[in-house]
């Protein structure tokens, strides 16, 4: 669309970037106040000019490797089975509703989408996960309450009704395959770009989880806390990590507090922006199939 | 023949039925069965040691009608609860249309689509970090000793503000905080929609001799008309739900500034998790689903009413 002139589109470029810069802003802050000493911290307050840069931070993130390090392979534990359940529970139910000689899929359709408009609330729902189904501490509870979505099952559904040819599904069926077989040899393959994108959505929703973490994990199984829960329970004092450090003693009083939350935030944020930029043709994908998740 | 065909399908609707049980037990377990919880709603609960939930709900809790509403309408906290939510959600819906759409339609006259590509990245990069990760780049410029908001106020010879005890300075940061995580994922939507306009509506309205402007409210912005009404429909749906994240998380839940910060998902969680409200919190809840579903359906018929193609339902 080259009908403006060049003056304003060295305007909307300088926009653009200004934009794009103010944005990130933060998380550059964040990485260089990780990477400051402590004392020019404490002198200068956070600044994006420190004094002295240091590592003693992520050399103090080191040493308490044992907390730190065991909830991050939770959180990609996780992530992983998370991912995995979702994308189960989404793409099975998203191919029984694609069929339209599957008798109940009115009252199916039905079944999903009322959810999405109404829900028992809170108080319900912590209810019978502590009550019924025992999720209290139970590493469960960070997988299973957000597993499936009545949102990405529409779009997938979308997608296996516009692009998986009805023809090679009856060939298959005369051929004798069962649901199941005509399910993973033929929709799977076939569905890999979908299945991507969900994923992806999914993936980040589930390392970026904390919430369920507040409602269900309590303070004395701090063994079941996802990385993003225990950057949140060092918000006031980073106790949590070295009153289970072994040498606390000797070590606590040269604990760099400052630097040392940023740097856990930094080693969060680090798996995102490396998957990010990688992925987002995949995302962009999805937020067009979306078109209305915000 | 006949047979054969018909016992094929109903092994084909057997199997079908099969590969949908694990997602059909989930959304019964996580989705139906807390519906039955709108009862906590109108009842006092009374724990009763030893027992479970269930047994202290049905056999000791009284049933009080509809008074956890009524309490709920006469506390004056909630009606600032209910106030905030509602500007809040007010002032998003206008800022989450009018900003992206705007940045959408700038972007898309950029004669670089490189440059357009990494404006695009680096706007939707918030919308994948956590609240919790967002709470802290929030400290990192708030914090009354090392802020930076602070740093800059005592080099600059003023007073430094005690930022998480001031009420008065949160709705414009919780404004921005929202439209820094939210813009850049509405901006790539409205971005993909433009770029998918036909290209030849605006080679013929040149030829017309139409402006930059024309050509935007002629063409453009009709066409994007269908999806921002849809995004506002749902928006409607959810008028009294916020993100919890932003109001709970990002403002470090502090005490001080409740008045501007509290809103009725915060409420919930908090007459739940802190002071074992149940039917306060479930009343609530009810309350919020309610509102929003009747909201949804009214602003869909009108939508309807309007134009039979457009409406989400």
């Amino acid at each position: 669309m080259k009908i403006i002139r060049p003056r304003s589109n060295v305007f909307i470029s300088l926009l653009a970037v200004f934009i794009a810069v103010v944005t990130i802003l933060p998380i550059v802050f964040v990485f260089i106040i990780s990477f400051s000493s402590e004392e020019s911290i404490v002198k200068r307050g956070y600044s994006f000019i420190p004094e002295e840069f240091s590592l003693e931070a992520y050399k103090y993130l080191m040493s308490s490797m044992d907390i730190i390090g065991k909830s991050f392979l939770l959180s990609i534990f996780i992530m992983i089975v998370g991912t995995t359940l979702s994308l189960w529970l989404i793409s099975t139910m998203a191919f029984v509703i694609s069929r339209r000689d599957f008798r109940l899929q009115k009252l199916y359709m039905l079944l999903i989408i009322i959810p999405m408009f109404f829900s028992g609330g809170l108080v319900a729902s912590y209810v019978v996960n502590t009550q019924l189904l025992n999720l209290k501490n139970n590493v469960l509870a960070l997988i299973l309450p957000g597993a499936c979505s009545s949102w990405y099952i529409l779009v997938m559904r979308t997608y296996f009704k516009n692009q998986i040819p009805e023809e090679l599904l009856d060939a298959a069926r005369t051929d004798g395959a069962t649901t199941f077989r005509l399910f993973m040899q033929i929709v799977l393959p076939l569905s890999k770009p979908i299945m991507v994108t969900v994923g992806i959505f999914e993936a980040f929703a589930y390392w970026n989880s904390w919430y369920y973490a507040m409602l269900y994990i309590s303070q004395n199984h701090s063994e079941l806390y996802p990385l993003q829960y225990v950057l949140y329970s060092i918000q006031k004092s980073v106790e949590f990590v070295s009153h289970n450090d072994r040498i606390s003693g000797t070590v606590v009083r040269h604990t760099p507090t400052e630097s040392f939350r940023m740097a856990i935030v930094v080693i969060i944020t680090i798996p995102v922006l490396i998957a990010y930029p990688l992925l987002q043709k995949y995302l962009e994908k999805g937020i067009m199939a979306g078109g209305l998740k915000g | 023949m006949d047979k054969r065909k018909r016992s094929q399908r109903k092994g084909k609707n057997s199997g079908l039925l099969l590969l949908s049980l694990p997602t059909l037990i989930w959304y019964l377990v996580f989705c139906y069965l807390p519906m039955f919880g709108i009862v906590i709603a109108f009842k006092r609960y009374k724990p009763v040691p030893g027992k479970g939930f269930i047994y202290s709900l049905f056999q000791k809790s009284p049933c009080v009608g509809f008074d956890n509403f009524k309490f709920l309408f006469l506390n004056p906290q909630m009606l600032l609860t209910v106030r905030n939510t509602l500007a809040y959600n007010l002032t998003f819906l206008v800022i989450d249309t009018v900003l992206p759409v705007a940045l959408a339609i700038l972007l898309s006259y950029l004669y670089s689509k490189k440059l357009s590509m990494a404006v695009q990245t680096a706007a939707m990069l918030p919308h994948f970090l956590s609240w919790v990760v967002v709470s802290y780049f929030l400290y990192t410029f708030l914090s009354t000793d090392r802020g930076l908001f602070n740093n800059i106020l005592i080099n600059t010879g003023n007073d430094p503000v005690r930022w998480y005890q001031n009420p008065g300075v949160w709705p414009v940061i919780l404004i921005i905080t929202h439209t820094w995580k939210a813009y850049g994922y509405a901006l790539v939507m409205y971005m993909a929609y433009i770029t998918a306009i036909d290209q030849e509506l605006y080679d013929s309205a040149i030829v017309d001799g139409a402006d930059v402007f024309q050509m935007i409210n002629h063409i453009t912005l009709p066409m994007l008309r269908p999806i921002i009404l849809v995004l506002l429909i749902l928006n409607l749906g959810n008028i009294l739900n916020t993100d919890f994240g932003l109001f709970y998380q990002a403002t470090r839940n502090s005490g001080s500034i409740l008045s501007s910060t509290q809103t009725i998902d915060v409420y919930i969680y908090k007459a739940l998790m802190e002071n074992a409200n149940y039917g306060y919190s479930a009343a609530a809840s009810l309350i919020q689903n309610t509102v929003g579903c009747f909201l949804l359906i009214v602003a869909n018929y009108a939508a309807k009413k309007i134009n039979p193609e457009e409406g989400i339902l």
